[in-house]
Order: structure tokens, then C-alpha cells, then sequence
């Protein structure tokens, strides 16, 4: 019996809502229909009136939501996926991004964006938010890699008091497999070295984990030990764990599947250079997305993103200099 | 430009007064009289160099505003305002204190000079803080009501907000809207009718012969009145607030009026043609409220005169109390966006 990362997203929910009667499910096609990729299935069965249905009105959505938020709920908004957040954008980062600022009353609330490419996705169905919700205050922003931390971080958004911006990528959902669930390790704020390595690390998240393990795999075979270390939440940033790897190896790749202008991948860099400048033996890289709209053939898709190929590419230019 | 005429469909009649009766009607001129005389103070202090960032006003939508703030119960319905609802802030039981603090600067005012003036709000006390985006408190409301009734305490509860002609332009109004009217949620969305959004006529901002109209394509109740008139607002208000209340879903009351003021104290208003000012739209409300109780035996003059030295007394103090106190100090703030630590 394996566990995919989209059953542990819909795992949490169930035991969430089972476990606490102040969190509710809101969006688009989430009730009988158990959403576009069934996150919430028969979820509405158990709880009729706590798994709503939602007019197709994104801003709507998480302005009722931060409502609800304030008034003694935990909500979960699904975005249908992550590119319909942009309707939602002032409701994010304008009302639930200010609020505790503001008024000193937080605002429990997690918007799960389904985000990231899948082949034939194009423009308007494959994007990352990560960087646009990390930029403004107020937000907490995750990106989780496997099916452990898919369960145990989206309870941990849930009960946290604050906005969450809940990344999980499509890309996912049904391609990875685990065993079980397991039981939480690291806490929200924390990474976690997915690869050990000594001589260059590659720091990522979300799905561009698994591209750079392959890379470094790839790589090992001429003795070359890459480190992987995935950021699991991009804000808060653990920079700690960051700087202990580049300490270790002296190498940095900053490796994303958004688009290149700013970002988390540059926040990486920026940090880096800033705090462990000694550390480094060579010029930290980055490696994105092309700074073009996501394509929609396939073909056209595999080299808009950073694939294991462009990884090593990558990482013999940071090795060899 | 040519005046437009008021469809009134809510007129001041003895009979409508009747169902409102005399102390409400009391009640809320007097909120009506204390809130022009504290926009007007806040406007000198303005004017003076004494307030930070903008003054926005209400003067003109007194009778609308105020209407509203004393037809809600205080000690369960939620009330979001916007920016010319001081009137309606008073009636619905925020201090004159809050106004002078958030406007004068104090750090003890209830955003503690991390946001301004209109924006204030006490979201514990059913009183969210409005953000600058037109039209986003509707759908906040809403999901304030849907979380009461899940906890099982929507029973007898109204959430209202308000907002101008131009905010039915957004599309957060019209998510909101329609959102609480699949809902069937108990809903009271005032639409300040007051001729211009900023500087841009109506003309402009619509299309449809009354914003009424709107209402019955999001299959919400609907109501326009003419709001010079304090009869008018209370009747209108109160039908519309008695319909959410008993399960009617949510209810719009259109007000017809005219701004009386610039946008903003920065803005003389210029654009607003003389023919409109002196049209029964540019009735003076607060005015023309006084007539109304005078003439119905409700008040008289010279108990009016001393509401309104009253109200000079109160806004004082509460002018008095903030200009003595401090300031934020920027080396004593936490700068923190989350409420939970280490998640910056």
C-alpha cells in the first residue's frame, strides 16, 4: 500500500477536519466532485457543511475566508490551480498579508495552490507563486517536496495563526509514492538535507528536489558528491542550514522551476553572499525557468524548466571553476 | 451638466416616521450632528498642517451613514465601514477617540500608527479595518457571517458594509456580492449613490439606469431612497435590515445623494457643477434632518442647539486627549508581519 503526495494532501484535510471543528474547506469544485484533482475527495460526504463549493470568484474566495478567519475559523481555500491566485491577489497580500500588522489580530488562514508544470499545462496552468506571495509581508510561504512533509506541513499551516501560502506541486501529485506517511520530523521553518554531499550544494524545493537528486546522482558516477538541501519553506528561509552546506562544500547552486527575474533562488544567493561570502570557493549560480511564459507543448515545456541535464550542465560550471 | 432627479421611492412622510418612531429618529441626528462637527474639526486640523496623510469625509451621507449605524446592534451585527462612514462608525459605538488618536498620530489609537485614519477598525469588536480596495470588505463580511453560522450563532446577526457608486464598478464587489447571495447570507450593502467616485461622474462608472438594477441580477433585495432625507434612510434602512435579519438573504439599499465634500480634503471638488449643489440632491442632510424632527415635533431647536454644543464638547476632549499623547516610537516596534515567531 503506498501513499502519493496528493493523498497525503487529502490525508490532512480529512484528519484536520475530523479533529477540529473550526476548520472548513472552500473552492471551486470541491464538494461532491472532490475537486480538479480530487484533493478533497468524499470529503464532503463526512462533512456536508464544512466542504463548500465556491462560485468561480478567487477574490470572493479568500476575502470570505479571512472573514471566517477572524471570526474563530481555520479555513483552506483550494485555488483550482495556482495561476487563479492572481484574482486573488489583493485579497492575499493586501488583507490577510496586512492584517496582523495592523490590527494585531491574526489571520489562521491557508490557501493551497496547486502550482508547477505538467506537460501540455501551458501558460495559465503551470505556474510558481513562491516568489510573488514570499515578496510581501505577513505571509508564511511553503513548498513542500515529499509525501511527509505534504501531510504533516499542511497541518502544520492549518493550525498555525497566520496566513499560509501552501505550494504543492502538480507535478507530484500522483508520481510520487511513498510508503506511508511517517511521522513528522523537521518543524515548519526548517530544511532538510535530501541528498548528502561535499562538494557543491544545490539548494531547492518543491519538485525541482527530486530534478536536482537525479542530477546529483548523475554526477556521482565520476565522484562528484553534490548536496541537495530542500528549503521546504521559502518564508521563513533557513539560512542556517543553508550556510552549514556551503560551509561544507564551498559551492552554491540556487536551483528553481519559477521565472528567473528575483526570487527565491536569487534570495538564496543574495543571502549567501551576504553572510558567508568567506565561505565560497567559486561564484554562486542560479538556475531557472526561462524568462519566457510557460509552453504548452511538451516539448517546448521539458526546456523551459531546469531538467537533471541542465542541473549537471550547471553544476560542472559551479565544479570546474 | 443638468441635475439629475431623485427617484424616490422612499419619501418623508408622517406615516413612514410614525413606524420609525421618535427616538431613534433622535438618536441619529444626533450621531448625524456629532459626526459632521468632528469631520469638520478634523478637517480644520488638516487644513492647520496636524494630520498626517489623508482626511476623508463623510459630510452629506450623515443621515445615510449614521441610518445604518443605529438600525445594527451593537452587541452582535458587524459593521465594515468605508470612508465616509463616520456617522455610521459613532452610531454603531466606535469612540470619538479612536477618530482623534488614528487621525491625530497617538500610538494608543487602535492601529497604533501602523495605518491611518479611515482604515481604523477593532475587528473583535465586529468592526473590521477596511483596506484601501474598494469593494473587498463585501466578501470579508461574508465569510464573518459564514463562520458564525457554522459555529451556530448566525441566528438574528446582520453583517453590513457600505460603498460608493464607484466601488460597484470592482470586481471584489461583485465576487462579494454574488458570493453572499449564493449564500443567502444576512447581508446590508449600502451604495452611496453620491454622483461622483473621486472626480469621475456616474455617467462614466455605469451604464445602467440605477444601480438598483444590480441588485436584482445578483437575485439580492433591493431598495433606492433618497438619502437628504433622514425619514427616507431610517425607513429604507431599517425595511432593508429587517429583511436580512429575518432571512431574506442579503439586501441593497441604493442612497441617492451628492458628495458635499472634495474625495478627500486635498480635492476642492471643483468639478461638481453649481446646478447639481443646488439640486434636491445637494440637500444638506444634517440640515434638512433637523427640519424633519422639528417639523414632526420629534426635537426641538433649541434641544438641537445643545446636541450640537455637546458635540462640540465631546470632539474637543477627544482632539484634547490625542494631541497630548505620543507618537509610535520606530525604535520600540517590533516590525513583525506574522504573529508567530521565527515564521518571518
Amino acid at each position: 500500500m503506498s501513499v502519493t503526495y496528493i493523498d497525503a494532501i487529502r490525508q490532512a484535510q480529512l484528519d484536520l477536519l475530523r479533529e477540529r471543528e473550526d476548520v472548513f474547506l472552500y473552492g471551486q469544485d470541491i464538494g461532491a466532485f472532490g475537486g480538479a484533482f480530487k484533493a478533497t475527495k468524499g470529503l464532503q460526504e463526512e462533512f456536508p457543511e464544512r466542504v463548500l463549493d465556491s462560485p468561480i470568484s478567487e477574490d470572493a474566495m479568500v476575502g470570505m475566508a479571512i472573514g471566517a478567519a477572524i471570526s474563530g475559523m481555520r479555513p483552506i481555500v483550494e485555488m483550482q490551480f495556482a495561476d487563479f491566485s492572481s484574482v486573488a491577489f489583493n485579497q492575499i497580500v493586501n488583507q490577510a498579508g496586512t492584517h496582523f500588522y495592523r490590527t494585531g489580530i491574526p489571520v489562521p488562514l491557508t490557501v493551497r495552490m496547486p502550482c508547477g508544470g505538467t506537460p501540455g499545462s501551458g501558460p495559465f496552468h503551470s505556474q510558481m507563486v513562491e516568489a510573488l506571495y514570499g515578496h510581501y509581508p505577513g505571509l508564511v510561504v511553503i513548498a513542500p517536496a515529499n509525501v511527509s512533509d505534504a501531510y504533516h506541513l499542511l497541518k502544520e499551516a492549518v493550525l498555525l495563526d497566520d496566513p499560509v501560502i501552501f505550494c504543492e506541486h502538480k507535478f507530484l501529485y500522483r508520481w510520487l509514492k511513498s510508503d506511508e506517511i511517517g511521522e513528522p520530523g523537521l518543524s515548519l521553518g526548517q530544511a532538510r538535507i535530501a541528498r548528502p554531499g561535499k562538494h557543491a550544494t544545490v539548494v531547492t524545493y518543491s519538485a525541482m528536489v527530486h530534478e536536482a537528486v537525479r542530477a546529483a546522482d548523475s554526477l556521482a558516477s565520476e565522484g562528484w558528491e553534490i548536496e541537495v538541501v530542500d528549503l521546504r519553506s521559502v518564508k521563513p528561509l533557513d539560512l542556517d542550514t543553508v550556510i552549514a552546506s556551503v560551509a561544507r562544500t564551498g559551492r552554491l547552486l540556487a536551483l528553481g522551476e519559477a521565472f528567473p527575474w528575483g526570487g527565491v533562488t536569487a534570495e538564496v544567493v543574495s543571502r549567501v553572499v551576504a553572510e558567508g561570502f568567506h565561505l565560497l570557493d567559486a561564484p554562486p549560480l542560479r538556475l531557472n525557468a526561462k524568462d519566457t511564459p510557460i509552453p504548452y507543448h511538451p516539448d517546448l515545456w521539458a526546456s523551459h524548466r531546469p531538467t537533471p541535464e541542465s542541473i549537471v550542465e550547471k553544476l560542472r560550471e559551479l565544479l570546474n571553476f | 451638466m443638468s441635475a439629475p432627479q431623485i427617484p424616490v421611492i422612499l419619501s418623508s412622510s408622517p406615516s413612514s416616521a410614525a413606524t420609525i418612531g421618535r427616538d431613534l429618529m433622535r438618536r441619529t441626528l444626533r450621531m448625524m450632528i456629532l459626526s459632521r462637527t468632528l469631520e469638520s474639526k478634523l478637517a480644520s486640523l488638516y487644513k492647520a498642517g496636524k494630520i498626517v496623510g489623508g482626511v476623508y469625509l463623510g459630510t452629506g451621507q450623515e443621515a445615510f451613514s449614521g441610518s445604518l449605524g443605529c438600525l445594527l446592534d451593537q452587541d452582535r451585527d458587524i459593521f465594515a465601514p468605508l470612508i465616509r462612514d463616520q456617522a455610521g462608525r459613532t452610531a454603531f459605538g466606535e469612540e470619538l477617540i479612536d477618530a482623534t488618536r488614528t487621525h491625530l498620530g497617538s500610538a494608543q489609537g487602535p492601529m497604533r500608527g501602523r495605518d491611518g485614519n479611515i482604515h481604523r477598525g477593532r475587528p473583535s469588536e465586529r468592526r473590521p479595518a477596511m483596506i484601501s480596495h474598494l469593494g473587498s470588505a463585501v466578501s470579508v463580511v461574508a465569510g464573518m457571517l459564514i463562520a458564525r453560522r457554522m459555529q451556530g450563532s448566525l441566528t438574528g446577526v446582520v453583517g453590513a458594509t457600505c460603498v460608493g457608486d464607484g466601488a460597484t464598478s470592482t470586481g471584489a464587489f461583485h465576487e462579494g456580492l454574488n458570493l453572499a447571495a449564493v449564500e443567502k447570507l444576512p447581508l446590508v450593502i449600502l451604495v452611496a449613490d453620491n454622483q461622483f467616485a473621486y472626480s469621475t461622474p456616474r455617467e462614466r462608472q455605469f451604464a445602467c439606469n440605477s444601480l438598483l438594477d444590480r441588485a436584482a441580477g445578483y437575485g439580492v433585495g433591493g431598495i433606492e431612497i433618497d438619502a437628504t432625507s433622514l425619514v427616507s434612510c431610517l425607513t429604507g434602512i431599517q425595511t432593508a435590515v429587517n429583511a436580512a435579519r429575518s432571512g431574506n438573504g442579503p439586501q441593497m439599499v441604493v442612497g441617492r445623494l451628492l458628495r458635499l465634500c472634495g474625495h478627500g480634503e486635498h480635492d476642492d471638488g471643483s468639478y461638481v457643477a453649481p446646478e447639481l449643489k443646488n439640486s434636491l440632491l445637494g440637500r444638506d442632510c444634517v440640515e434638512n434632518g433637523k427640519v424633519e424632527l422639528i417639523e414632526l415635533g420629534y426635537a426641538t431647536a433649541a434641544e438641537i442647539e445643545s446636541w450640537q454644543e455637546e458635540a462640540s464638547e465631546q470632539v474637543q476632549e477627544a482632539v484634547a486627549i490625542a494631541q497630548k499623547e505620543n507618537g509610535p516610537d520606530p525604535y520600540c516596534e517590533d516590525w513583525r508581519a506574522v504573529s508567530t515567531p521565527g515564521m518571518q
